[in-house]
């Protein structure tokens, strides 16, 4: 194997590990550091499963190379939660209704964390552009759209 | 910088400039792109700058779109929209302006807006650095005027303050490539058209930059008519292909359209009292 040695922080927490220049950052988190609850969907940027935050930001995961990311903060769901206290984002998500399978839901989690975190409370108009980028098959977004809004009222 | 050009060069059309990876990803994720290196150019210093000089905002390659968009705020409107309609967030933040243009998509809006407002590519190789105008950079589907040993370095956006501009386009879903776009950009002079550019994506090869509606338009009033009848002569100069989304036919009547839209829309602000493309 052709490994590069990459040092980053995930969730908070330092990983040192040896990566073959191929191997995505979504295969990176699930595979080397267990973190499967980045989700995998269309492996092409279009369904937004797999977004993770990078330095603050949402990137699909399954864009970037892991060797890229030497030095860098991701932020994956599983780094929102608390312990066993879920982020308020999470709180809102299940207090209305805002998955069923929840394949979408770590990327639309993450996608609302970065909404929030520049637009404090945001029009529907705006919830629903920001996760234009985020597919769900059975929701139906209404209840997405809900939740992001329940979150940014409890914040505010 | 020197290092990168320098495997550009050793491995010729074997190597790929990893930049943003929002377009070249996909496409290696899905093995459609097989190269044997790929060149990140993400860490190289002195890339990620947006200036204005000699009346132009300088893009550096590694300027990402989301970037670019906040940077610009109202600086430059015909530009700012187009970058909202750059696939999503999650894209624009990774996803550079360099390479948007060196991906040469023809239903990409970036290449258009270049083609528009006639702006510059700067490529540096071994042999230098060179510039290489909007117009002769584009020439097929993915194609540019590039050498496999030439990297972007730098786009050039000249800034047009007293043109306005109109951006129009019609896509399947938010965030989707256009099915069909077009950008104008319109000076106005004692109430006379002075000059037009059109650029037009999604219906063919490359942007096409619509010289007829220039010609159909420019010394006269912009009436209704006037711009319905420079629409028509763009459109009737376009290739459009079919496919799954939507016939030719459909395309150069929508480009007709988008067009016409386009025109009014910069003609009104170019009215307003001091516009700015």
């Amino acid at each position: 194997m052709n490994g590069r040695t990459v040092r980053l922080s995930v969730n908070r927490r330092s990983y040192e590990r040896t990566v073959e220049p191929r191997t995505t950052l979504a295969d990176f988190l699930r595979d080397d550091l267990d973190l499967t609850g980045t989700h995998v969907g269309c492996e092409h940027g279009v369904c937004g499963a797999c977004t993770v935050l990078l330095d603050d930001q949402p990137v699909r995961s399954c864009l970037l190379f892991a060797v890229q990311l030497d030095g860098a903060s991701i932020t994956t769901v599983e780094g929102l939660a608390d312990g066993e206290r879920l982020h308020p984002i999470q709180e809102a998500f299940r207090e209305h209704h805002g998955l069923q399978c929840g394949f979408c839901t770590p990327g639309l989690l993450l996608t609302a964390k970065a909404l929030l975190q520049e637009h404090p409370a945001p029009s529907d108009g705006e919830i629903r552009e920001a996760i234009a980028g985020n597919l769900c098959r059975c929701t139906g977004y209404h209840f997405i759209v809900a939740a992001i809004r329940a979150a940014g009222e409890r914040r505010a | 910088m020197d290092e990168a050009v320098e495997h550009l060069g050793r491995h010729g059309d074997e190597a790929k400039v990893l930049a943003g990876g929002q377009s070249l990803v996909p496409m290696l994720n899905f093995r459609l792109a097989r190269p044997a290196m790929l060149v990140d150019v993400n860490r190289i210093a002195g890339l990620d700058g947006v200036t204005e000089k000699n009346g132009a905002l300088s893009v550096g390659a590694l300027v990402r779109q989301r970037q670019l968009e906040r940077a610009i705020g109202g600086r430059f409107p015909l530009l700012a929209a187009g970058l909202r309609l750059i696939g999503h967030t999650a894209i624009r933040v990774r996803g550079t302006v360099a390479g948007s243009i060196a991906h040469a998509d023809p239903a990409a809006e970036l290449p258009a807006l270049l083609v528009c407002v006639g702006g510059i590519v700067v490529a540096r190789s071994p042999r230098g650095e060179r510039m290489i105008a909007a117009a002769d950079f584009f020439v097929g589907p993915l194609m540019t005027a590039l050498a496999d040993d030439e990297l972007v370095v730098e786009t050039r956006w000249p800034l047009l303050p007293v043109a306005g501009w109109g951006l129009h386009e019609v896509a399947r879903r938010h965030g989707d490539f256009a099915l069909v776009g077009a950008a104008a950009l319109v000076t106005l002079a004692n109430g006379n058209v002075e000059a037009v550019s059109v650029a037009i994506f999604g219906c063919g090869a490359t942007p096409v930059n619509a010289t007829a509606a220039a010609r159909a338009l420019e010394g006269r009033p912009p009436t209704p008519a006037a711009i319905a009848e420079a629409a028509q002569a763009a459109a009737a100069t376009l290739e459009p292909h079919d496919d799954l989304h939507a016939t030719a036919d459909y395309r150069r009547r929508v480009a007709r359209t988008l067009t016409a839209r386009a025109l009014t829309d910069a003609v009104s602000r170019a009215s307003g009292a001091v516009a700015t493309s």
